[in-house]
């Protein structure tokens, strides 16, 4: 039997090569999704014919001499939020069932130029918004490491189709956590970039000014790499940092002597012990590799769930108003316009959806803004000068990435807030705009991965990524047993 | 901004009806003259097929997200510094509200930081009116009405959408309730029409929706608070404007004298009747969430953008006027020079001046003969002069200059004395003149008696009998002149 | 003026904010989003034990202003793709069931 190369570094690599063929390693990677796509449910999409073609002219492009680029046939899987351009893009929501979007994400349209195959749109909570991908309207995607298990959320099918092999790769979008809570609980990576590093032109918005685009991956170059080529001023983005790609697979050897590791003593509280277990022995292994580790406060951090499900609702009601049967996607016809509107977006959205329309709509509505929409603005600058204070002695500050492993099936489906106090870790650098990630380090007494979150400033990718790897290399060498 | 809270322009109590002074302020959208949309590359073009200017953005596609337009915020910029305000810092706003023209359901546009505050518009008599604002937003798209009667929604089978305008940048010039008349509110729109066309920033065509136009109308007693407005809407020239305010403001009128309060509300001019009819009450009006559009950043020109935007300003129309009537001596409000000024055609009047030509006279004759020209003329400018030169010699009488001057028009030039001899216009001399002046009084003794007893009129028929006599060479002015010296 | 923040969320309240977001609800689906609503927002007033008064609100979290585009026209989409996504068209427009009822 032949062996693959499995990440997207070396299958890239040996494409450029021709050692390997394009076609060949997109046959292996349908192969696993014929097998195990049925169980896990990690795409709502799965576009091999389209695949079999880009797969082909890379090929051709080798066999012509020429270079393919740098993702040379990687196959990449793709958040259903991200627009492809005449691919159906759902966001997993029946009010986009059957909309093909006219235009390419910037994403899409990057990825494609460096010889990437995209081979398929990946589930999620519905419009990015929940932590287990059970808001889907077309059903939740499982754990591959425990099927009986959520995969985690919102991207949860981009988490689920690199655990399961099914991609080496894939791109997510995190609002709150949506990408390293899923990657925690299935034990890949997955970065959230700074805010404005990576173009938001094409990913369907939730929350404007917290959504970021990042990738998951194996093992921290693959991550690296993708995020190398997807970050990069975009002229179509005004939030988009008007800099070139970030530099970070030149990081990931440099050791980690004399960083200054940020252990946070007013973190809060109702994490697992065994996650609470592996985050120590990341701080110990990063001590043993010449860190220092230094005890930083974020009086505030425990503010920022309040913060986030007022801000993220309030922008998700507007930027989810567009839905109203007129131009695209789903309409329930009505006797008017106005009742055609409350049937069509009744029909259309979710629970969780309605319920953050409502939310957010109160939290902006007259009488309400100042208590709400308002104050927690204000709650955001807090948390964000606690950061930089805590950056001030700290490089990197290190936290769980979720504070439980993957949890079952419907176990907090009935209970919303519940669920929002899953991302108490992950929140609050998307409300201060800083880059973090979730490296896997270790599972639970169960057998479930833990995933460590590692948090830098704004623009910190290359201090985090070195950390990243630094927590990798220690895996590797201990075979993950300490 | 409530009207109570507003500081109102004295009154000069020049307009009353009925003892009631009108407050009016004007709320104008103008569609600003770029190549493409305020926030999207798509073209910004008027009149095309429906929906063939139509991107992601302009279409509220998921996904898509808004770039702002530099050119049209250089035009806001004119705007604002053309009519005095202050150029600031500023921020966009989200105005939610669902309607199907408006594919985001929300609606971009400037809110508590407007791009430009705090300026003024002086009319052509003096009297100044604020401008609290003139903010950037965008367009919307255009919906028609099918079934029903006229076009109209009530009544109407369905609708259809076209967003070629969605998107167009707009700005919105807020007037401050300084208008005290109709007249008044015809004299601003009519000068905030040309300022726009001057500086290039949009056509400003009231017939093609290119230009806007809002009334809010209340009335009160000379010395009372202010009573409560009403928004008219639908006003789409400038006599619709005077006519609409006036009909309001009676309206307003009767209801108090009847003891009866006024409802804050939204009314809508109809062309065909004459009346506003309510549109909407504004005790129901939507809450629209404005919060700051999170996709897009401040605008903060800064100094050195302003001052180069101010630097390349045109002479504004008001300047123009100055400037025209300082040359030709005549009223800088008067008829003469706000048409020329209006035609464009005052630099051309100045260079026919400078060519040594009568300044009063180049005024008057493309005022009168120009009427089908633009602002630039197709006589060349040392052609009129030197036409204008031969009348003011008495070359030419008044009548024959009319008559070259045509010849010129219709020509876009030529050379005035070869047209005055190919006419046969040859000066007569005075005493041939006097000759056929004493053979006219000696023809009409009657006609000649009645003036003589101070019957102005009765010089009528003898100028005539002149004029026919010297077939048409005669000056109308010197004829004048020989009869009042004859009369002693 | 009371703190709204303070008063629990009535069924009224939420059928208006239903009405404002164009979400056609049951008065059971208003009687278990009010329940729901009214727990987060207990939860959410945590933030009032915070001293708010000199602090400036936080919109996006990277300062950059002053991003223009060039007056540049780029080719519109073909109006065919557009109109096929669409739920209804006439005569290369959208389509939609008489305009009443919007207001409020």
């Amino acid at each position: 039997m032949v062996s693959f190369p499995s990440s997207a570094f070396d299958i890239a690599e040996a494409v450029r090569s021709g050692s390997v063929k394009a076609a060949a390693i997109l046959e292996d990677h349908l192969g696993r999704i014929a097998e195990r796509e049925a169980d896990i449910h990690a795409f709502n999409l799965v576009t091999a014919d389209a695949a079999r073609v880009i797969a082909a002219r890379v090929d051709d492009v080798v066999a012509a001499g020429h270079d393919p680029g740098p993702l040379a046939g990687v196959p990449i899987a793709l958040k259903d939020n991200m627009c492809t351009r005449g691919v159906p893009t759902t966001c997993s929501s029946r009010i986009l069932e059957g909309w093909k979007p006219p235009y390419d994400a910037t994403v899409v349209s990057r990825l494609a130029e460096l010889g990437a195959v995209f081979v398929g749109k990946t589930n999620l909570d519905e419009f990015a918004m929940g932590s287990s991908t059970e808001n889907s309207a077309f059903g939740v995607t499982l754990n591959p490491r425990d099927t009986s298990r959520v995969a985690g959320g919102s991207s949860g099918g981009s988490a689920a189709a690199v655990a399961a092999a099914f991609a080496p790769v894939s791109l997510g979008s995190d609002t709150g956590g949506s990408i390293r809570q899923p990657a925690a609980l299935c034990g890949v990576v997955g970065v959230k970039p700074t805010y404005g590093t990576v173009s938001r032109y094409g990913l369907v918005a939730f929350a404007s000014s917290l959504d970021q685009i990042g990738p998951f991956s194996v093992d921290v170059r693959d991550s690296a790499l993708i995020l190398e080529s997807i970050s990069g001023h975009d002229p179509l983005d005004s939030t988009s940092i008007p800099q070139g790609p970030l530099d970070l697979l030149s990081v990931l050897d440099q050791d980690v002597k004399g960083m200054r590791i940020g252990r946070i003593t007013d973190m809060p509280e109702g994490a697992d012990p065994d996650v609470l277990g592996r985050l120590e022995a990341a701080f110990d292994a990063l001590r043993a590799a010449g860190a220092t580790i230094v005890d930083v406060e974020l009086p505030t951090l425990k503010y920022g769930i309040t913060a986030y499900y007022l801000i993220a609702p309030a922008e998700a009601s507007s930027n989810l108003a567009r839905y109203d049967g007129v131009r695209y996607g789903r309409r329930v016809d009505s006797v008017d316009t106005n009742s055609m509107y409350m049937a069509t977006r009744a029909a259309g959205f979710g629970d969780e959806v309605k319920r953050r329309i409502m939310l957010g709509t109160y939290a902006l509505s007259a009488g309400y803004y100042d208590a709400y929409y308002g104050k927690a603005l204000k709650v955001r600058r807090l948390i964000s000068d606690d950061f930089a204070r805590a950056y001030g002695k700290a490089d990197v500050l290190l936290t769980p990435t979720s504070p439980i492993p993957a949890f079952n099936v419907g176990e907090k489906a009935d209970d919303p807030l519940a669920m929002y106090l899953c991302d108490v870790y992950t929140i609050p650098t998307n409300l201060a705009g800083h880059p973090a990630m979730s490296v896997p380090f270790g599972d639970s007494r169960d057998g479930l991965p833990i995933g460590v979150q590692v948090m830098a400033s704004t623009l910190g990718e290359r201090p985090m990524f070195k950390v990243a790897a630094a927590l990798e290399r220690h895996m590797v060498a201990t075979g993950g047993r300490s | 901004m409530s009207p109570a809270e507003m500081e109102v322009a004295p009154n000069d109590g020049s307009y009353l009806i009925d003892g009631y002074e009108v407050v009016c302020g004007l709320e104008v959208h103008v569609e600003l003259a770029t190549a493409t949309k305020l926030f999207s590359a798509s073209a910004n073009r008027f009149g095309d097929e429906p929906n063939t200017h139509i991107d992601p953005v302009t279409l509220g596609l998921p996904g898509a997200l808004p770039v702002l337009n530099r050119r049209a915020v250089e035009l806001a910029m004119r705007i604002g510094l053309a009519l005095n305000c202050t150029v600031q810092p500023s921020t966009f706003h989200r105005k939610n509200y669902f309607y199907p023209d408006m594919p985001k359901a929300y609606q971009i546009s400037q809110y508590d930081q407007p791009l430009n505050i705090d300026g003024w518009l002086e009319l052509p008599g003096g009297k100044r009116i604020g401008i609290e604002r003139a903010h950037l937003e965008e367009d919307t798209g255009k919906s028609t009405h099918v079934g029903g009667t006229g076009g109209r929604i009530h009544g109407s089978d369905h609708s259809l959408i076209d967003f070629n305008r969605a998107g167009v940048p707009l700005v919105e010039i807020v007037g401050r309730p300084d208008i005290a008349s109709p007249d008044e509110a015809k004299q601003y729109v009519t000068e905030l029409r040309q300022i726009l066309v001057a500086i290039g920033a949009s056509d400003a065509k009231m017939e093609e929706g290119s230009m806007r136009c809002d009334a809010n109308v209340s009335v009160r007693k000379p010395g009372s608070p202010l009573g409560t407005r009403c928004e008219i809407k639908n006003v789409n020239s400038v006599r619709s404007l005077g006519r609409a305010i006036e009909y309001e403001a009676r309206r307003q009128i009767a209801l108090v004298e009847a003891g009866e309060s006024i409802r804050q509300e939204t009314r809508h001019w109809d062309e065909s009747d004459g009346r506003t009819h309510t549109l909407r009450s504004k005790e129901d009006a939507d809450d629209y969430r404005y919060f700051l559009e999170p996709d897009l950043v401040p605008l903060d020109p800064g100094a050195e953008w302003i001052e180069a935007v101010r630097a390349a300003l045109p002479l504004l129309p008001r300047e123009r006027r100055v400037r025209l009537s300082r040359a030709t001596g005549a009223a800088a409000d008067g008829e003469a020079v706000m048409v020329v000024v209006e035609r464009g055609q005052d630099d051309y009047v100045l260079a026919v001046t400078e060519s040594g030509a009568d300044p009063a006279r180049a005024l008057v004759h493309v005022k009168e003969a120009y009427a089908e020209q633009g602002a630039r003329p197709s006589v060349p400018v040392l052609d009129l002069a030197r036409m204008i030169t031969m009348e003011v010699s008495g070359t030419l009488t008044s009548t024959q200059a009319k008559i070259v001057l045509a010849e010129l028009v219709a020509n876009g030039g030529g050379d005035a004395e070869a047209i005055a001899t190919a006419k046969g216009f040859e000066a007569l001399d005075t005493s041939a003149l006097e000759a056929i002046v004493d053979d006219a009084i000696a023809a009409q003794p009657a006609a000649w008696a009645k003036y003589c007893a101070g019957e102005e009129k009765a010089m009528g028929a003898l100028v005539g009998a002149i004029m026919k006599a010297s077939k048409g060479k005669a000056d109308g002015r010197i004829v004048t002149a020989l009869l009042q010296s004859r009369r002693g | 003026m009371p703190d709204p923040s303070r008063e629990r969320i009535s069924a009224d309240a939420v059928a208006k904010v239903a009405r404002l977001a164009r979400l056609d609800v049951s008065d059971d689906e208003i009687a278990r989003m009010t329940g729901q609503l009214a727990v987060m927002l207990e939860h959410f007033a945590d933030i009032d034990s915070l001293d708010l008064s000199d602090v400036a609100p936080m919109t996006q979290p990277y300062p950059l202003a002053n991003v223009l585009r060039d007056d540049v026209v780029m080719p519109s989409l073909d109006r065919d793709e557009v109109l096929t996504n669409a739920p209804a068209t006439e005569d290369g427009r959208f389509r939609v069931p008489p305009i009443i009822g919007l207001e409020g």
